[in-house]
Parts: C-alpha cells; sequence; structure tokens
C-alpha cells in the first residue's frame, strides 16, 4: 500500500533552516567548549545532509573539521518483522572512541529510531557522550529520550506528518506539516 | 520480499539488485553482528553434505543473531525411516522461522515449501539449482564491474550436473550479462540451447574476449559412468591452465563455486592468480545470505505463493 502525504502548511522555508542551523552549531560548540572532540553523525537520509550542513557551518565559526558519518539505523530497529525491510545502503561511521558524538535526524517523533542510532553507535565503539540534535521535534515520545538541539518544536497531532525536504536529497529546504493518507 | 527462494526466477532484477545493495551493506561491515533477527530461528536442513554452503549461512544467522539449528539427515531418524515430509514437518514444529535446504533430489525444497509454513531457501537440489550461490557470483562480479549489461560471461565445464551453472545462467541472463556456456560435448544438459545462451564446445576462441571466466568443478563423483575420456584429457582441451588463463583479458576474473580439483578444470597456480576471485566468492557468500536473510526474515510475513513443483 502506498501512502500519499498532502501538505498542509510549510512550517519552515529555506531561511528557517538555515537559520535553526546555524543557532544548533553555534550550541554545539558553545556547549562542548568548541569543536574538537566533537564527531557529527547523520542518520540516514535526511540526517546525514543535516550533519554535512552542521559540520560546514562549525568549519566556518571555530575553523575545526569535524569529522562526519552516516548510520543505517535498519538492523537495529524494534518494528523488525512488522514492515518491510528498507535496503540497506554503505555507511561511514569516523572513529567515535573518546569522541563527544552528536547525532543528527530530522525529526524526533517516538524517539525508536533515536534508540535504535544510540545501540548502533555502541556497537561502533565508544564514545564519551552522545547528544542528539533535530531540525523538527515533534513530540508524541514513546521513549524517555530528549533532544539536545532542537531546530524546531512542532506541535502535532497523530495523524499528522512532518515532511523534511533538504535540498541535497529534494531540490529545497523545507518543513511541511501535512497528513499522511493510505 | 518474495517468502520462499527456490529458484533464482524467484527474483526479478529488481529483486536481485535489492539483495545485492543490501550485500554491500554486510560486506562493508563483515564480522560485525547484528541484533535483527534475534527472534527468528533458522535451521540448516541438510540431506546432503556440504561445508561452505552450511557454515556460509550458519555464519550469516548467526551474526543476525538468529538462533541456528543443523540438521544433517546422516545420524538422525532419517536413517530409521522417517520421511522428509515427517522431518521438515518435526522441525516446523519446533517453532522454525527458516528452513535452509539442500537435498540430492530436484524439487524438494519445492515440497518442504508446500508442507511448512516457514520459509524455505533451496541450498541446492540435486542438479536443479542454487539460487543463492548465483547471487553470491553476481555480487562478486558487480565488485568488479560497474554493469552486468553486455558483460561476456563464459560457464565452463561439467554443465550437465551442475545446479550452479543453471542457477547462474538464470541470474545474469536476468541482470543482462551476455553468457556463453562451454563444455564437453557429453557434458553440455538436454535442451541446453532453449537455456537462451550461446553454447559452444570449444574454450580457446572464447577467452580473450571475455569478463569472466567461471569455471565448474568436474563432479569426480559422477564421472565413472564415462562422460570423459579421461580427467587427464578433460584438463588438456577445458581447463584453465597458465597458457590459456594468458588469453583473458587483464580485467577478466577467474571464478570457481568450490570445492576445486586443482590440476583437473584449474591449474593450482591459476587458482591463485590476483584476478582470481574464488576465495572472495567466499567471502561473500556470507554477506549475500545475510542480505537475504534480512530481507525475506526481516519484514512482515509475505504471502504465500506455493510455488509449481519442478
Amino acid at each position: 500500500m502506498t501512502k500519499t502525504f498532502t501538505p498542509k502548511a510549510t512550517v519552515m522555508d529555506s531561511s528557517d533552516v538555515a537559520r535553526a542551523l546555524a543557532r544548533i552549531a553555534h550550541e554545539i560548540i558553545e556547549r562542548n567548549k568548541g569543536a574538537s572532540r566533537v564527531a557529527l553523525v547523520g542518520i540516514l537520509t535526511r540526517g546525514v545532509s543535516l550533519a554535512q550542513r552542521l559540520a560546514t557551518l562549525i568549519a566556518e565559526i571555530e575553523g575545526v573539521e569535524v569529522p562526519t558519518g552516516s548510520l543505517d539505523i535498519g538492523l537495529y530497529r524494534d518494528d523488525i518483522g512488522m514492515r518491510e525491510p528498507a535496503p540497506l545502503a554503505p555507511v561511514k561511521v569516523p572513529d567515535i572512541d573518546g569522541k563527544i558524538v552528536v547525532l543528527v535526524d530530522d525529526v524526533l517523533y517516538t524517539g525508536r529510531s533515536i534508540r535504535a542510532a544510540m545501540d548502533a553507535l555502541i556497537d561502533l565503539g565508544r564514545p564519551q557522550a552522545v547528544q542528539l540534535a533535530v531540525l523538527v521535534d515533534r513530540g508524541h515520545r514513546e521513549l524517555p529520550i530528549r533532544a539536545d538541539y532542537v531546530g524546531k518544536n512542532i506541535p502535532t497531532a497523530h495523524n499528522e506528518e512532518v515532511q523534511v525536504r533538504m535540498s541535497e536529497v529534494d531540490g529545497e529546504d523545507a518543513v511541511d506539516l501535512g497528513e499522511v493518507i493510505g | 520480499m518474495i517468502k520462499h527462494l527456490l529458484s533464482i526466477r524467484d527474483l526479478d532484477a529488481d529483486g536481485i539488485e535489492r539483495v545485492l545493495q543490501s550485500s554491500q551493506f554486510f560486506r562493508d561491515n563483515m564480522g560485525r553482528k547484528f541484533p535483527t533477527l534475534r527472534l527468528k530461528t533458522v535451521v540448516n536442513f541438510f540431506y546432503e553434505a556440504s561445508t561452505r554452503t552450511r557454515t556460509s549461512f550458519e555464519l550469516a544467522a548467526k551474526r543476525l543473531s538468529a538462533d541456528v539449528l543443523n540438521f544433517a539427515a546422516g545420524g538422525s531418524s532419517v536413517e530409521k525411516g522417517e520421511s522428509l515430509k515427517d522431518t521438515a514437518q518435526t522441525i516446523e514444529a519446533m517453532g522454525v522461522d527458516c528452513i535452509i535446504a539442500r537435498h540430492s533430489s530436484a524439487g524438494a525444497p519445492n515440497r518442504l515449501a508446500e508442507w511448512v509454513s516457514a520459509s524455505v531457501i533451496n541450498a541446492g537440489d540435486g542438479m536443479h539449482e542454487h539460487p543463492t550461490q548465483a547471487l553470491l557470483d553476481l555480487f562478486t562480479i558487480r565488485r568488479h564491474f560497474p554493469s552486468f549489461e553486455g558483460l561476456r560471461v563464459a560457464i565452463v565445464g561439467d554443465v550437465v550436473h551442475s545446479r550452479v551453472a543453471r542457477s547462474d545462467v538464470l541470474g545474469l541472463q536476468t541482470m543482462g550479462a551476455d553468457v556463453t556456456i562451454c563444455a564437453p560435448p557429453t557434458l553440455l544438459p538436454p535442451g541446453v540451447e532453449t537455456w537462451g545462451a550461446n553454447v559452444t564446445t570449444e574454450l580457446d576462441p572464447l577467452l580473450p574476449e571475455l569478463d569472466v571466466c567461471y569455471l565448474l568443478r568436474m563432479q569426480l563423483e559422477r564421472q565413472k559412468r564415462g562422460y570423459v575420456p579421461s580427467l587427464r584429457e578433460y584438463a588438456r582441451i577445458w581447463g584453465l591452465d597458465r597458457r590459456r588463463a594468458a588469453l583473458l583479458p587483464e580485467r577478466s576474473l577467474i571464478m570457481h563455486p568450490g570445492p576445486m580439483n586443482r590440476g583437473v578444470e584449474i591449474a593450482a597456480d591459476v587458482a591463485e592468480f590476483p584476478r582470481s576471485v574464488i576465495t572472495d566468492q567466499v567471502t561473500n557468500g556470507i554477506a549475500v545470505r545475510q542480505a537475504l536473510l534480512y530481507l525475506m526474515l526481516g519484514g512482515p510475513e509475505a504471502k504465500e505463493e506455493v510455488p509449481d513443483t519442478v
């Protein structure tokens, strides 16, 4: 069954996305007293674009090249057996031992993806700390997980959907709120 | 994803592509253990001797955290006369999600798929098919060439007894490769002209054009009926020795499903050439089987389509 997303409103346009990312980049630097120990790991697919953007911004602000990687959480999900498994994409994770790893995702919802991402990450090394950056927090948490850096809080209903578009993947930057039918 | 993999024909080009794409992930992460199938049980249901296929499946399932049972007909109740159906249903009653079946009779996995509700993967049935070998061969080739389209592949040797040849020809053709079967006339199966591949009995003229030279094992246990005058003569005319290997283009791969008869279908030193990917095939086999188990068992139960028996 194919699901169709019907947008109701654009809640962030490209300049809102740019401002939110600039603020998060500053917050990451401030909280960690610089970026020399930070690594950014994006959750596929749009989290990877966001992590790369944050790395570019941190380099511009601090002059520090932050290692960046991507994580496929398909093998760590807790809904295996409940939906069609997605093909797995090649992943690249930098050396995370002793680093402050900032996990980056587009939307924080139930928290289950982040739990899976933490499991995947911890299988790869022993970070000093793991922090979470998301572009949108839409609420409805099912696990005790909270983001350290949030681009925008968007209160939503369960039957609504938040769709993030990134220019690297979708040709433009925007966040839409809408309904999913199907 | 499909519920059973009984023939490589069960996967179309998109299905094969899906398996190959996920295989790359597991190849890149070889040796890592994932929690994915931790509530699943897989049984290796082997009615015929095997080393690499059985251990490869076992390792693949364990790396995905599945519980693995190993059943071998020898030493089991089969020796007391228990039928295949009763044995399979006994195994299934223990709560198995996937049966990986090897049997000396063509079509045995198809019958199993009718009798049990678990997924069935054909790990080699008689002289019929060996679909996971075809997938690992495709994956091995894919790692060296950007596309299968127009790729020139020769499958050389004991085609008549080879389930690997059958699955490889079908899989390669599905992906767009140009396949030639090369064998002594007595080792060409009846009806080979209907396979859609080119057929020849002469190896030397083929070699300079090939991207892949795939050598089949001379099945020594099946040669007593005199398919070839002698193994020495076979080696002289169809074996890949140093002279013939030199006729292959620089880019070409030398492949073999194993176990090799060194000095028969392949010279001992040729098996060690840099362009020989025979040991890679073994390593890739684990990654491909991980991908297959993930895709087949990681989703909601696929709708059952009971296949036709062969």
